[in-house]
Formats: C-alpha cells, structure tokens, sequence
C-alpha cells in the first residue's frame, strides 16, 4: 500500500531517466512526548517536481514537512528515529549543522511573517546572516528575488518602506522572495495561502507553477483542488502514516487505497 | 406554594430600594478614596513647587553646597548624579538584558532556572538600605573602590537589576514566535536570530521597563547614605574612583538641617530630581505608544 | 561530502565557505555561556547579600552577646562606658511605622482597587492608572520631606501634643506610598476575575457591590492578601521617610506621639556618622540590616505561598 516513488515498479518508463532524488525519508518515527505523531514514513521525493503533502487536521503533515528542514527541533520534548536524507546526507547527523540544511532548504510559512524591516532589508536578511556584505551581491539578488516572486512591479518604487504596509497576499510573496534570495534547492511550503483571499491565493498558485522550473517545492495543504491543480505528485498523510503516495493524477482520478478515495471525495477531513 | 412564592419577590423587589442605596454610598466612599490619592498627590506637587520654586536660580545650578543658605547650589549633585548613571546604566543594562535573553532563550526548564527565577523575584523584594550594606561590604571595602562614583554605580545597578531583567523578560516573550521561525527557516543560528530579530523587536519594551528601573536609581537615597556617599562636596569629579555627591543626598542633607531656608533648598531640589523623572517617565510613555502599534 | 555540485547555486556556493571555517559554530558555543555568567551575577548577589550580613553579623555577635541582643529592651550604642544592644526597640519602632502604615493604606487602597476595578469608568480608569504611577514612581526621600514639612505641621496643629518626630506622620506617609502597589496588584487580582462570573451575579439582580463584595472580592482574595503582604514588607524596609520624619531615639515605650528610631533609620544614623570600621557599633549594622532582611524576606516568601497555595482557577 505505502508506495514509494523510489520502488515504485509501476511506472517503468520513469524508471528509465535516472531520478534523482532530493528528499529519501526512511522508516521515520516521531513522537511528541507519548504522542506517536509520524509512523513508519517512507517517502522518495524528486528533484524539480512539486510534491503536495494533503490529509486531514492532525494527520502529522505540518509536523513531517517541519521534520525536513528540522524547524520541529524548537517543539520541546520531540523524539524521532528513522533516517531522512537530503541529496543523500542524513539530515539528523552531527556534521551536517542544521543552519546549512536550512540555508539549502527555504521555507514558507501558513501566515506571511516578514520582519519589522523594509522590503529590502526582509531579502537581504539572509543575505546578511551568511556574511554576505557586499552591496552589489545584495541589491542584485534583491531585485531578482522579487522578480522571482512576481513582487518586483509591485514594490519596485517602495523596496525601502516597511513590509508590514504590503497586503497579505503580497506579505506571503515577500516571504517567498526572502527565500529565493539564498537560491535554495528545495522551498518548503506550509499550508502557504491558508491566511490569503482568493485572489492572493490564485498568484501564490501561478507563482509556484513558475517556480517549480527551478526549485524542487514540497507544499503541505488542506485544500484539495490546490493540490490537484498545482502538484505533480500527492502524498496523502492519515493518522501519521502515509496511506498512499503517487502521481497526483491517479490520487486523484484513481487511488488505490479506499481511505484515499473517501478523503479526496469529501466522506471525511 | 405558588402563592407564597410570589409574595416572597415582592418581597425582594421592595427590598431593592435599601440595596440600591447601600452600593451607592459605597460607591462613593470608594470614589472619595480614589479622589483621596490624586489630592494627596496635587498637595504634595504644590507644596513643594511653591516652596522651592523660588530658589531656582541659575546661581542654585551654579553654585556648590554652602553652609550659607543663600550661597548654596546643586552642581556638584547634579554633575554626580550623572557620573553615577553613566555606570548604573549601561551595567544594569547589560547584566539585564543578558540574563533575560538566557533565561528565555537558552535556559532550560530545569529546577536551577526556577530557582533563579524565584532568587529575581525575591531580591526585588529586598530592602534598598540592605542593597547598601553589599554595597559597603563589596565594593567599598573587599573591592577598595572606596565611597566613590564606581562603587555607588555597581551598588544602585544591583539594586535595579532584578527590575530589568522582568521587564526584558517581558519584552523578549512578547516577540512573535513566527518571526523567530521565518529566521531559523532562512539558516540562521539561534543567536543570529536572538541579535537580529529578537532584540530589535523587543527593545522598545526593553527600554520602556529600564527607564523606569533607572528612575528608580536616581531618586534613590538609603543605599547611598550606607555606601557612604558625602553630602558636603565642594568640587565635581573627574573620573569613577572619585568621591561625588548625588541629588538626592544633597536633598537630604538640606532636609535634615533645621533651618528652613535649607528646606526650601531641599524643595528647590525636589523639583529638580521630579522634573528629570517625570522627563524619564514621559520618555518611557512615548516609546510604549509609539511602538505598541505594531 | 557528496553535494552535486552543479545543483548549487551561486549564492550556495558563497556561503559554502562558511560551513567550514568552524567560527560560528564557536560563537554559538561561547554565547550562552556568557550569558549564563550574566544571569549568575543576580545569584552571586543574593549570596553575597547573606554571606556578607552572616559574616559581620557574627563579628558583631563576639563583641555583643547573642541573649542581649534578643532579650535586652535597649538599644543603646552610642554610650562609652555601657552600651546595650537590644533589637527589641528597633523591631518595635518598625512595627508602629508600619502598623500604622498598613491602618491607612490597606482600607484605601482596597477602596481605590475596588472603585477602579468595579466602578469606574474607562476614562476615569485611563486618568487614574498614571497617576498612581507618579505615585508609585515619587521617590521616598521626597515623601520624607513631605511628612517633615507638611503632614507633620498640620498634624501638630491639630493634636498639639504630638512631638516634632513622631511615628504617625511618618507611619501616615509610607502608608501613601504603598498604596500604589497595594492597588495595582489588588486591581490586577480584582480584573482577572473572569466577566461571566459578574455577570452571573449581576443577572441574578445583585447590585455592584453586592457582587464585588460576594462574588469579586473571594475569588479575588489570594491576590488581595499576597498584595497587602507586600504592600507590608515595602513598609517595613521603608528607610527615608522614617530617618527624616521619626527621630532617631530607640523606644521601647508604646505611645506613637514622640521619637523613636527603626531598623532602617538606625543603620542610616550610623552611616551617616562617622562610626569607624572594625567597631562594635559598624558591625551592628549588619545584625539590623540581617534581622531587616529576614523579616522582609519572610513577608516576600508569605506573599508568594500566598499567590501560589491559594490561586484560582478560572
């Protein structure tokens, strides 16, 4: 039942291009003290595809997608065994600092939260942190990161004012080009237009569409249709484990598990 | 039983009318307490206003202690006040500021930082004149710093330490978690986060509980007496292992004498050390409103 | 390693270079513990508090017999040839200031909380809340001055028996200047008593007292009391308004109309002199100052059990 892309034998013509992977977690437990959240994951995620993380409240795909760039190491009291690799280097492992695996993986909130600063100063951030100073590097990757997040027309004549006069909608896609501006590998995003208006929400969508050309993106969402509309495989998450894992056209149009089939029908969730 | 029911409220209902009278007299005594404590404090302003108004001079700023009344001033008192505050603020700050950051940021929820916690909240509570005796034992003698700036500076920043570190404490809890988040998110290391993000959000906080702890160090007499901080100083210091006098020793000294043309110095000076706290307080006031919006 | 390197972008491969100088991982290390030293120093200062009042207290106790000092109803240290040290004047003088103290402060700033909590208006709440803080924020040499020039002239205008130093004015002016905290902790307890409940009161038809008095003030009641026992222990370490307005004789005698001296004015009357160090009377200090702060921490720690033994729960 719990296919993976990485034995998946169905699809040989896949099998053919070599797939490289970004993301290879294996057997992963998680608990939040006696609460057993992730149980057993198994999960190949590839590079350059958009891969939709979707299940009902509680089902441990927040705390999954906050395993993978160790965000979950600031819940107090987390335990988890089983092994994830990003490009093959085990993410838990002592020499692999948590900051790097950060830098590499970007992440994008359920609300937008820029800082308290200027639109130029939320991009330059980390920019700043990594010790990058000189001016040219930074106002250059300021523009191109605001290009990248469709913010630039937008903003271009106000990149010194501060964030918080930006709408929400508009907040979300600064956080977005916060993260571009490290030139990540993979962008984590989390429930990303759950605090957005439909419209917000629908140029965060074209966005991400742009982006996946080149970021490999890992997107959690409670919304269905958005899943199906902007993903290019599903990971469906009930009660911690991972029920069924596959392209996004046969979660969708054929699961083969039957609580698949309930949730993305409506019978529950 | 229906009956006797309804008999019983109308009962009540004619007792309303006492009740109602009851809470309004009540009313009122408690809003004459409250109009109490305002006339206590307009009587005390005006008081000392019309008493020491008349002594502001710019001889009275001028002119060091005399035994002449009509000689004396408050230059040496109020240069030493500041000499003090230039080592009670930035040590008070820092230690302050540093604790709380540990306790917040970096203390783990174990019994040894409840029971710092519970040591800061106790030594608030400790009497300033005991502040002083440290102050004597520890910095005047074991240290040998003497009844100077240096030593008056380290006791009055122990005293209001444990102020700013609630305070700060307060400020830092107060920064959204979200923030600390999207910085992690980007790779930052944990003091990255603490310097860049948490620190900018949460000074103005900061700054609003300090200042008033500060005020607090310049009003206060009892530590500086025990420290032994002279009363009669007739030059102003040029450097921290120097002897000073401060403001409100220099009210004291005028307040104990029992000519009153020295209480209307003492009154002269009152109104000096008011207008810089009630400068300070306005201060803190404005940057609480200014930055509570966000 | 085994990063793909044509995978890393750029910028990647700027900071690549950070992860191997070692620097910031340091950094990360030694922070902590600085700030940890920080947080020791409010810990190094209670010790030193106690270490330095047991240590010269104990000087104190091999000049001076430890029976005297409890058991001797005079203090009188300032005698060549026979000096007493009794701290049951001290103690005593404190305790009228602070009796007398907490007689007018506690039923005002009960009436002020209440008032404030229940009563007033928004606005009213908005003038009053700065004012009590200027009030809170008067420092106590200005009150002293106060009850010198002002609250004791009037009160000798009107009972002209009463001694230019006495206990009532200055007991009358720390009793002012407890009143804030007496109302803001009292206020504070008062608020958080949750609206359903003063609804659930008042909609039985109960008036605004009758539901503060029954329902407010109990469940009020822990935050009241610990607020009063601070109020209390501020009162007794109070040590300007009593130097200034209270005299400086150690009385052992009960009437409150003439001088008398506390724990915290004797250790300003020795300071403020020039008592040698190494003498009998400069390590006395210190078993005052000792006996001051074990009844101020006594009172501290009440409040605290208080706040915490008997907190409701919403």
């Amino acid at each position: 039942m719990a296919l993976t892309a990485v034995n998946s034998k169905k699809k040989p013509e896949m099998m053919e291009q070599e797939e490289r992977l970004v993301y290879n977690t294996k057997n992963l437990n998680l608990w939040y003290g006696d609460h057993h959240a992730l149980k057993n994951i198994n999960l190949g995620i590839k590079e350059k595809d958009v891969t939709a993380i979707i299940g009902p409240s509680g089902c441990g795909k927040s705390t999954y997608i906050k395993t993978l760039n160790r965000m979950i190491d600031l819940v107090p009291g987390v335990k988890t065994n089983g092994t994830i690799e990003y490009r093959e280097r085990d993410i838990f492992s002592k020499e692999f600092l948590v900051e790097e695996l950060r830098t590499r993986v970007g992440m994008v909130f359920q609300k937008p939260n820029p800082f308290p600063k200027s639109i130029y100063e939320n991009i330059a951030f980390g920019l700043k942190i990594h010790g990058i100073k000189n001016k040219q590097i930074i106002n250059e990757t300021v523009e191109k990161s605001l290009r990248g997040a469709a913010l630039w027309d937008e903003v271009k004549d106000r990149i010194h004012e501060p964030a918080y006069g930006l709408s929400g909608g508009q907040q979300q896609r600064l956080c977005i080009a916060r993260c571009l501006a490290l030139e990540p590998d993979v962008i984590l995003m989390d429930e990303p237009t759950s605090a957005l208006d439909p419209v917000s929400t629908l140029k965060v969508e074209e966005l991400i569409q742009e982006l996946k050309e080149r970021y490999s993106i890992i997107i959690v969402t409670h919304n269905m249709q958005q899943a199906a509309r902007i993903s290019d495989k599903t990971a469906f998450f009930l009660n911690g484990e991972v029920v069924e894992f596959d392209s996004t056209d046969t979660i969708f149009n054929s699961p083969a598990d039957s609580r698949t089939d309930d949730y993305i029908s409506g019978r529950f969730g | 039983m229906e009956n006797t029911a309804r008999v019983k409220s109308e009962e009540m209902v004619g007792r309303i009318d006492g009740r109602l009278m009851k809470n309004k007299v009540i009313k009122g005594i408690f809003l004459a307490a409250t109009a109490f404590t305002t006339i206590i404090l307009m009587v005390l302003l005006y008081r000392i206003i019309s008493q020491g108004a008349p002594y502001l001079s710019w001889d009275f700023f001028q002119n060091f202690a005399s035994r002449r009344p009509e000689q004396a001033g408050i230059k040496a008192a109020v240069i030493g006040t500041i000499w003090m505050m230039s080592v009670v603020i930035p040590t008070a700050a820092i230690l302050g500021v540093g604790t709380a950051i540990y306790l917040e940021e970096y203390a783990k929820k174990s019994a040894l930082t409840r029971w710092i916690q519970m040591n800061i909240s106790n030594l608030a509570g400790v009497p300033s004149v005991v502040f002083g005796l440290l102050g004597l034992t520890i910095f005047v003698r074991v240290f040998g710093f003497g009844n100077t700036i240096i030593a008056a500076g380290f006791t009055m920043a122990l005293l209001v330490l444990p102020v700013v570190i609630v305070a700060s404490q307060e400020a830092i809890r107060a920064v959204p978690n979200e923030l600390k988040e999207a910085s992690f998110g980007l790779g930052a290391t944990k003091w990255q986060t603490i310097y860049r993000v948490v620190l900018p959000y949460a000074i103005p906080g900061i700054a609003t509980g300090s200042i008033l702890a500060f005020s607090r160090a310049i009003g206060e007499t009892a530590p500086l007496i025990v420290v032994g901080i002279p009363t009669f100083v007739a030059f102003l210091p040029s450097g921290y292992l120097d002897q000073f006098t401060a403001l409100p020793m220099q009210i004291y000294n005028w307040t104990s004498r029992p000519q009153v043309e020295f209480h209307n110095l003492a009154a002269a000076g009152i109104i000096i050390l008011l207008a810089v706290l009630i400068l300070m307080n306005s201060v803190a006031v404005w940057i609480r409103n200014r930055f509570q919006a966000r | 390693m085994k990063t793909p390197n044509q995978d890393v972008s750029p910028v990647q491969q700027l900071l690549e270079k950070k992860y191997n100088g070692g620097f910031l991982n340091r950094r990360e290390k030694i922070i902590p513990i600085v700030l940890f030293i920080m947080a020791a120093v409010s810990v190094l200062t209670t010790v030193g508090i106690v270490l330095t009042l047991i240590f010269e207290t104990v000087t104190f106790f091999k000049d001076v017999s430890i029976v005297e000092f409890f058991t001797a109803t005079e203090w009188y240290p300032f005698s060549n040839t026979d000096p007493v040290y009794g701290i049951w004047p001290l103690v005593l003088g404190t305790l009228k200031i602070t009796l007398i103290a907490s007689l007018f402060a506690i039923p005002i700033g009960l009436a002020v909380a209440l008032y404030l909590s229940e009563y007033a208006s928004t606005r009213t709440r908005k003038i009053m809340k700065p004012i009590l803080e200027v009030l809170a924020g008067v420092p106590t040499i200005v009150y002293g001055f106060f009850a010198l020039t002002f609250i004791t002239p009037v009160l000798r205008e009107i009972f002209p028996s009463l001694e230019l130093f006495n206990a009532i004015s200055p007991g009358i002016v720390v009793g002012i200047m407890i009143i804030p905290t007496i109302v803001s902790l009292s206020e504070d307890a008062l608020s958080s008593v949750p609206e359903p409940v003063r609804h659930g009161a008042l909609a039985m038809g109960s008036t605004k007292w009758e539901t503060a008095s029954k329902v407010i003030f109990p469940a009020a009641l822990s935050g009241i009391l610990a607020s009063i026992v601070l109020g209390v222990s501020r009162a007794i370490g109070e040590t300007m308004i009593v130097s200034i307005a209270a005299g400086s004789t150690p009385s052992a005698a009960l009437d409150l109309t003439s001088s008398l001296q506390t724990m915290t004015s004797y250790i300003v009357q020795v300071t403020t002199g020039d008592a040698g160090f190494g003498t009998t009377i400069y390590y006395s200090i210190y078993s005052v100052g000792f006996t001051l702060f074990v009844f101020t921490l006594a009172m501290n720690m009440l409040a605290q059990f208080i706040s915490k033994r008997f907190r409701e729960e919403y």
